[in-house]
This record gives C-alpha cells, structure tokens and sequence, in this order.
C-alpha cells in the first residue's frame, strides 16, 4: 500500500482513474492525457501528409507523367492540403501544448470544461476520419484543392460534399477548445496571477482562442452553403442561380486568413517561452509582445481580400486590403524585435529547443517577407498562383510553425514524459531538416517568379532544375522528420529520467515535477512576480 | 456572486419577448415582397440583429452577467458589423 504522501506523487501518466487500460486514455479528461491524443492523432495524420506531399514532389522530379496522372495528382495535393491545414495545422499547437500547458502554467489542475474538451478531441477524429475518407468512397477523391473555390467546387463530379463535411465537423471542435481556454483563462489563473503576470504562451492562447470561436463558424456557413447549392440547387454563389462566385472567396477567406493566424499566433507564443530560457534572461518587452499578439489577432480579420488580387474585386477593395496587409507585419516585426532582444547580451544555451526557434525565426522572417511582395497589388499580379505562393505558405506555415511545433517537443519533453532524448541526435536531425526544408521550398521561389504556376503536375523543361533540386530537398527533409521523429519515440522509455527543471525554466509548468501529477499542482501557488523573473548568478 | 444566481425572468416579459420575436419574423417576412435596393440586405440583417440581441439579452441572460461580459459580445457585435462593411464596400465599388 502507498503512503499519502507517495501516492500525491504519482504521475499523470501512472494515473489509475476509473477505467483501466486504453479506457484510460479514451475516457480520460486530464487535459494532459487529452493533449497527449492530440499529438498521437495529429503526429499520425502529419506522417500520413507529408509521404503524400513527397510523392507529390516524386511526380515533379521530371516533366510528364513520371508516378501518377493528373486526376491522381489533383486529388492527393487536395489531400495533403486538407489534412495539413485542418488536421494538423489549424489545431496543432494549440490542442497538444495549449491543452498540456495552459492550465499548467496559469496555475490551474485542469481546463475550464474537462468533458468538453474531451468531447472535443473526439470531434476532431470524426472529422479527420471523414476527411481521409473522403479520398476512398463515393465519386473518387476530391480534386478541388483545401480552398473548395467554387464555381469548380459547386460542379467537380468527385467526393466534394464529404470534405467539405469533414472540414466542417473539424470547425466544431476548434471552436469548442476556443471557448474551453478563453474560460479557462478568464476564470481559472492561480491567485494573484493578474492579466500582466501570465506568461506569453497563454497569452497567444487567448488570442487565438477568440479567433478560433469568432471566425470559424463563418467557414462552417459557407461550406454548408456550397452542399447547398451542390444539393439542392440554390444559388448562393452560382452566377446562373444569381449567386456571386466572390461571394464564396469573401466568406472562404474572412475564416481562412484569420486561420493563418490560428496557425501562427501559438507558434509565436511557444517560441517566446523559449528565448528567455535558453538567454536566462526576461523576455523583452513584454507588454509588446501581448500588444503585438492582440492586433496581430485583431487587424488578421481585415486582410483577407489579399487573396483575392486577381478575383475581380474592387479597386477600392484591393488598396484597403493591400494597406492593412502592410499593417498587419508591423506587430509580427514587433515580436521578432523582441525575441532577439531577449538573446541580446544573454547567457545563451544552443540546445535542440533553441536551434528550432532561432530557425523559426529565420524561416518566418522569409515567408513574412515574401507576404509583402505577395501584399503589394503590382507585384501579386505576376506572382499570383505561382509556386512563389506555395514556397512563401510553406515557408510561413511549416517554417513557422512546424519548427516551433518541433521547437516546443523538444523543450517539453522531460516535462512530458520524465525522459530526455538523445541532444546529439537532435542537433543532427535539426541539421538535415533544415537544409531539406531549405532545399525543398527555396527553389519554388525562383521558378514561381519565372512563372512556374501552382497545382500543375507537369511544367516546361525551363523549371525542371528548380524542381528537381526541390525534390531532392523534399526527400532530406522526409529524412530529417524520421531521424526527430525517431529520437523522441526511442528516448521515451529508454532516455535518461529529467530532472524536473533540465533547462532552468522559470514559469510554473518547470516548478513542478516531470511527469506532473494528475492534478498538475499539491497546492495551488500564490503568484508573486512578473512570469520570467530569472535569478542571477553570483559574481565570482 | 450574483452571476451564480438563477435569473427567473417574468412571464410577462418572456411575453414580451416572444410577440416581439414573432412581429420581427412577419416583419423579416413581408421584406421578401419589398425591394429596398441596395438597402435590402442591410435592413434583413438589422433584423435579424434586433431578434438575435433580444434572444441574447433575455432568454440567455445576458442582462443579468457582468458587464465584462456584455461587452465582449458588443465587441464580437461590432467586429461581426465592420466584417459586413469591408465586404460590400467591395460591392458597392465594383
């Protein structure tokens, strides 16, 4: 038998709760359990994207037809694109680290709505399901890319209605883990943590939380419009039917760009948990960083015309979405400023955390720059629908936040699991991710601005060197996400056990055990201090 | 905390409620017949905002939660309203 004070210790995931077994994961609403499905489910669907991206790279490897035809190409690049962006990417970080940490670090034993949030887990594997589904049964797989832009979209003959339907389904859950943490926050900080005493990671929690419950169930709406018009022939964006195709790109994009930022605002928050850690340093500028998060947030719903350049869209209309697009990279540039403030003059420590968010950095600051030339109405023209557009999404999207995705699992992981990876293999697999990622998607700017458009599977022989050099890149990168990938399963049992606090944190999910125990906290702590309050080390 | 109280409201102004709730719907309505222009879809929404703020504020008890709260659904109001604007600001130019 234990004792008491042992039995306080056990970790969540040694937890006997009432089911046994698998049940205790299935059934369990411990947010750190629920974050953990999260990332199993989405590291799965992540996988399963990113071979098809490399086959997609492989038909690309040459002019013609090398592996698939052109309907199988459609098809998987719709594929890849639906489950990257609404699997993977839109719930990412915030569903595995915003529901592991978030009560963690505001000194909370769990979220707001525990079922709920398990409730909301469960919907997003209804809607991934149906989502992959989509590819096997009906028509054939839909080949109208993640956008579903109609007209095409209204009429393609393939298995439309049930993407959608999976698109619309993954909504619901976004939106219930929305209002799960925008109450959590509101109604569950420890004592004395006031509005400017909680650390940034939850910070951009919130203001993607407001995002995630504001904007997503205009996408919901409109899907549900285009089953309409496809079902029961009612014409909302059918020309014939007196409906306006831009009608669907203005709904489309007033959910998809502000998406973006649902995507990006995490990322960010993670990153900026770490530069203070591994600089030993307060992060600088603090209230900035909030400020920057809540317009970023706030001006991210008035730039969704950028999308729409080349549409037909007002004069008047591109100049105000074109301007705003300008406005919206002044808080992005205010946090990039920040974080290497907070290194400047820090006691720097170069682990695999550190190399993932100085990348991240790197890569975002290339995808923000290519945003503006993508933002400036003249030069959208050429570069519109080019591979530049997917060089600079990914660049934004998988530089961004898969390396602060990748970022975060590295700097968790002893919290997570009580074990620590290999470092050396880290270092070695950040090193090969990045060149593949650079190898990959570089190349697809050159050819974009030589005119190589988007979406084709077969190209001119003049953009068969920047293609096969991206393949190439494609191919280290699939490596480098094996050899990550790799280290943090085999290290998970077998590593070293982590000391509760390996990286010298200061925010509360570090002054607890590693792996916490199921109610985070033996007693809720009283906050005192700014969140990133270092010591110094006595001068000898 | 008065928040954690149970608000029973009247019947008499669920009444209330109810008749303004279905003299806007006759009015949503009898606005299929009329064509106000370019007016037409601003007046259909102001509607449908009026039932959708009685609904909020009465049935859903918005009155009775603290004012934080009531402006968070102003702000989520507004933000809905200047979202509307800058879209038919691209009609109204093109």
């Amino acid at each position: 038998m234990r004792s008491a004070e042992k039995y306080t210790h056990i970790s969540y995931l040694e937890h006997e709760g009432k089911y046994k077994g698998i049940w205790s994961w299935l059934l369990s609403t411990d947010h750190k359990k629920i974050g953990l499905l999260y990332l199993y489910s989405i590291a799965f669907f992540f996988v399963v994207a990113a071979i098809l991206g490399l086959l997609l790279r492989l038909e690309l490897i040459a002019p013609g037809p090398t592996i698939m035809g052109a309907q199988m190409y459609n098809g998987l690049f719709t594929l890849h694109g639906i489950i990257m962006v609404f699997i993977v990417v839109i719930p990412g970080l915030g569903a595995v680290f915003g529901n592991f940490f978030l009560p963690i670090m505001i000194g909370a034993k769990d979220v707001a709505f525990p079922r709920l949030n398990l409730l909301s887990w469960y919907v997003f594997i209804i809607g991934a399901l149906l989502g992959v589904a989509s590819q096997f049964a009906g028509d054939g797989p839909p080949d109208t890319g993640w956008t579903f832009y109609v007209p095409y979209s209204a009429q393609s003959a393939t298995n439309v209605i049930f993407a959608l339907t999976a698109a619309f389904v993954l909504g619901f859950s976004s939106i219930l883990t929305g209002i799960n943490f925008i109450v959590t926050i509101h109604r569950m900080r420890a004592p004395g943590m006031g509005w400017f005493k909680m650390p940034l990671f939850p910070w951009s929690l919130y203001a993607t939380a407001w995002i995630q419950v504001l904007a997503t169930p205009i996408i919901g709406i409109t899907l549900l419009m285009v089953i309409a018009e496809r079902t029961l022939n009612i014409g909302f964006f059918d020309p014939a039917l007196g409906g306006d195709p831009l009608l669907f790109q203005h709904l489309f994009w007033i959910y998809s760009h502000p998406a973006v930022y649902i995507m990006i605002l995490p990322a960010m928050g993670v990153v900026t948990e770490i530069f203070p850690t591994f600089s030993q340093k307060p992060v600088f500028g603090y209230g900035a960083i909030v400020v920057s998060s809540l317009a970023i947030a706030f001006v991210g719903y008035f730039v969704w015309g950028h999308h729409m350049f080349t549409s037909g869209i007002s004069y008047w209309s591109r100049w105000f979405f074109s301007f705003l697009s300008f406005v919206v990279a002044i808080p992005s540039a205010i946090k990039v400023f920040n974080w290497i403030s907070t290194m400047y003059g820090g006691s720097i420590d170069l682990k695999p955390p550190l190399l993932y968010a100085i990348s991240f950095i790197f890569l975002f600051m290339i995808g923000g720059f290519t945003g503006l030339t993508l933002g400036a109405l003249a030069t959208n023209v050429h570069l519109h629908d080019t591979s530049f557009v997917v060089a600079h999404f990914h660049y934004i999207i998988f530089g961004g936040m898969g390396f602060a995705f990748f970022a975060g699992i590295h700097y968790w992981y002893p919290k997570m699991y009580g074990r620590m990876y290999n470092i050396r293999l880290a270092n070695i697999a950040w090193g090969v991710l990045f060149t593949g990622f650079n190898l990959l998607y570089f190349p697809l700017f050159i050819i974009g601005l030589q005119g190589m458009p988007r979406r084709y599977f077969d190209y001119l022989p003049q953009f068969h060197a920047g293609h096969f050099i991206s393949t190439i890149g494609a191919i280290i990168l699939i490596i480098g996400i094996f050899m990550m990938m790799y280290n943090l399963i085999y290290y998970r049992h077998r590593g070293p056990v982590a000391p509760s606090n390996p990286w010298k944190g200061v925010t509360l999910e570090w002054q607890i055990e590693s792996p916490p125990t199921h109610e985070n906290f033996d007693v809720i702590p009283e906050i005192k201090h700014p969140p990133y309050l270092f010591k110094k080390e006595p001068q000898t | 905390m008065d928040q954690h109280k149970a608000h029973i409201s009247s019947y008499l102004s669920h009444g209330w409620v109810l008749t303004s709730l279905l003299i806007l719907t006759l009015i949503t309505v009898l606005l299929t017949w009329l064509d106000l222009g370019a007016f037409t879809i601003a007046v259909t929404l102001l509607v449908a905002s009026i039932k959708a703020s009685i609904v909020l504020t009465w049935f859903m008890h918005l009155k009775f939660e603290s004012a934080f709260t009531r402006w968070i659904v102003v702000g989520t109001f507004a933000l809905f309203i200047l979202i509307l604007i800058v879209t038919f600001f691209d009609y109204s130019f093109r």
